[in-house]
């Protein structure tokens, strides 16, 4: 069985912690430390990013992180090398995240077959909309992949009625209107809008986009399953003295946010 | 010969295969909201009525149709007329679009005003209707298209537009495109995005195109007058390829006319700096739609290049896609030394500076002139004027 499923059927009450990492960022065998690291702090799935050049639902950190691992020569197939060896030692859900185009190059059908087979378990492409997803959701499920899809402040009802069914174990949900990136002021909408989510959806749910301390993952966890954190983290790695010292300070930060939720 | 498919798009939003609405959901309603404003508003006679008043005492049409005698003497081949896109208020067509969309905004109820520019013609387009209806405008415009059009942007400003400078990535029209889609998500529920070309996800491909089919409306009557029939040709340049679908779109079922389309070869299709998209390129996702771009084996878009800033752009829209599939529009490429040459040639010759998007649909012309006849009739789709390229023509010469 798919290892999200099992994992979020053994699992009760305990809240997601879910890092965000771009694969090749800062270089690979970092990225691999960071995960290790990940793992150790507590967090119970790990979202894997696939660069892509043209980033257009992220902000500063991630399309820095992606320039940088493009730069260093990541692709779509060095990803699932990546996810390879996470699985050679870890059970921990893998779930890849990245744009449309590196898949549909890579052929959605083949890309969805050696993922699964580099043990990756979840998929979120957010340029890839429900409604022009269905393809992409046959794929899926003959490659047993779990398709994440997101939701938004914006997203009609009907529309979200159509995403609970079409993620296959939970559903991401956007914080805000925006993209990725620290620095977010969040307003008391953003607790109405999470708090009405939770009563609409029937599938668990995790909110992401500008979660940047261990006090806002709290207080969204009060309505969701659980948080993705992605910029913040390569906002700590990025101004840390060393690559080393940055996955220390990024396991630190994962850590406190463990505690809190 | 050529298959005949229906006008797009379907109720998917597809042109063919291509199309599509590869958005962030955050984006969804609002091309929901887009597409049923626009479904109702393009019924409404009032509506209708007031696009009208504002493309004739605003924009300035119908621009003319004009024989370009001494060029036609130059090519020794058939005779050529301009449609004078130029002449429109903001010196192209893309303001036939602006005035389109920002009446849109206006029945929507939106205040804030986004858009992406190249060329600058687009920015300065939307800062111009912006201005007319007293609305927020902000532009986003590559690094290095800001230096290249230096013009436009002081016109932007001076219109009360603020330019946003875009150092991200190839720094030019992509990126711009990018940045202008990051601050729509965003400011979704107040900001209105005018795109300025057939790309995007849809209703925009539909709704650029049919704002921009007033140049072919035209330009069917003005051949009937002038010499009693159809063209032969249509001749185009194509960036996203707005002002190439806006004239082809009244003669896409006469199968008598040929249409060309002319895309950006850069320093040349195999040189790996062009923005030949249909020639080179294959189908993917970028920017909201499926449709020809140029990208590497990892599905990583390859920075495009051309000398002309309108056309330096990776992709090109869906319904090109579909027309170039199916043959209806055959598309070719001139390269950035055969469009200088255009360039000045035309200058000189018939007094009238075409824009380097536009220099490249003369290229094809003169590069291929012996492949039509005396007494056949070309329309070249004049879609806008050089001024902004001064500097470059002037730097390449000295060069
Ligand atoms: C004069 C002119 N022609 C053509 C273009 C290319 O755009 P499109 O292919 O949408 O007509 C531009 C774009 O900036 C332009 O300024």
């Amino acid at each position: 069985m798919n290892r999200i499923r099992t994992y979020l059927n053994q699992i009760k009450k305990q809240k997601l912690l879910i890092p965000f990492i771009t694969a090749g960022y800062p270089d690979s065998s970092t990225t691999l430390n960071l995960i290790k690291a990940a793992i150790d702090s507590g967090c119970d799935m790990i979202e894997i990013g696939f660069p892509f050049s043209d980033p257009l639902a992220d902000g500063a950190e991630v399309q820095f992180s992606s320039y940088h691992a493009l730069k260093n020569g990541m692709t779509l197939a060095r990803t699932l090398r990546i996810a390879e060896q996470v699985r050679k030692t870890s059970d921990v859900p893998l779930i890849l995240m990245g744009y449309y185009n590196p898949v549909l190059s890579y052929g959605e059908n083949q890309f969805m077959k050696d993922a699964t087979a580099a043990g990756v378990d979840g998929l979120i492409i957010p340029d890839l909309p429900v409604s022009e997803a269905s393809d992409y959701m046959r794929n899926a499920i003959k490659h047993d992949i779990s398709t994440i899809f997101l939701a938004a402040p914006t997203t009609d009802k009907n529309s979200l009625k159509q995403i609970d069914k079409s993620c296959s174990d939970f559903v991401y949900a956007v914080t805000v209107t925006g993209v990725t990136g620290g620095g977010k002021v969040f307003g008391r909408d953003t607790d109405n809008y999470l708090k009405e989510l939770g009563q609409a959806l029937n599938k668990k749910f995790v909110a992401g986009f500008g979660i940047s301390s261990p006090e806002t993952a709290r207080r969204f966890c009060k309505y969701s399953d659980g948080v993705v954190i992605g910029s913040k983290l390569i906002s700590l790695i990025r101004s840390a003295k060393s690559k080393s010292q940055g996955v220390r300070d990024a396991a630190r930060f994962l850590s406190s946010v463990r505690r809190a939720i | 010969m050529a298959q005949r498919v229906k006008r797009g798009p379907d109720s998917k939003g597809r042109f063919g295969p291509y199309g599509g609405q590869y958005v962030p959901e955050t984006v969804m309603y609002a091309l929901a909201e887009l597409e049923m404003s626009y479904r109702k508003l393009k019924k409404d006679k009032s509506f209708l009525a007031e696009l009208r008043g504002y493309l004739s005492d605003y924009v300035g049409r119908p621009s003319p149709l004009y024989f370009a005698e001494r060029f036609t003497a130059y090519l020794k081949g058939p005779k050529v007329y301009f449609k004078r896109e130029d002449l429109n208020h903001t010196g192209a067509h893309k303001i036939n679009n602006t005035v389109g969309q920002i009446l849109l905004a206006k029945h929507m109820g939106k205040k804030r005003i986004i858009a992406e520019t190249g060329a600058g013609q687009h920015g300065l387009a939307t800062a111009t209707v912006c201005a007319r209806f007293g609305m927020e405008c902000i532009i986003y415009m590559g690094a290095v298209d800001i230096k290249r059009q230096a013009s436009n942007v002081e016109k932007m400003k001076l219109l009360g537009a603020k330019v946003v400078t875009v150092e991200s990535g190839s720094k030019t029209l992509k990126d711009a495109t990018s940045q202008a889609m990051r601050d729509w998500v965003t400011n979704i529920r107040s900001t209105f995005y005018i795109i300025g070309s057939v790309v995007g996800p849809h209703p925009y491909p539909m709704l650029v195109r049919d704002f921009q089919s007033i140049i072919g409306k035209e330009t069917k009557r003005q051949c009937q007058k002038k010499f009693r029939r159809l063209p032969d040709a249509i001749i185009a340049c194509v960036g996203g390829g707005s002002n190439a679908i806006g004239i082809f779109d009244s003669f896409i079922n006469e199968k008598s006319v040929k249409l060309i389309g002319v895309e950006a070869a850069g320093h040349g299709l195999n040189s790996g700096q062009h923005a030949a998209t249909l020639s080179k390129g294959k189908p993917g996702v970028l920017h909201g739609s499926y449709s020809y771009l140029v990208y590497d084996n990892d599905g990583q878009i390859i920075l495009p290049h051309s000398i002309s800033a309108g056309l330096d752009y990776p992709g090109v829209g869906p319904e090109h896609s579909a027309l170039s599939d199916t043959g209806q529009v055959k598309y070719f490429s001139a390269t950035d030394k055969q469009a200088l040459a255009a360039f000045e040639l035309v200058s000189k010759l018939e007094g009238i500076i075409p824009a380097l998007e536009t220099s490249h649909a003369l290229a094809y012309l003169i590069a291929h002139k012996k492949e039509f006849k005396a007494r056949q009739n070309v329309v070249v789709c004049l879609s806008g004027r050089g001024d902004k390229d001064m500097p470059i023509f002037f730097e390449k010469e000295k060069a």
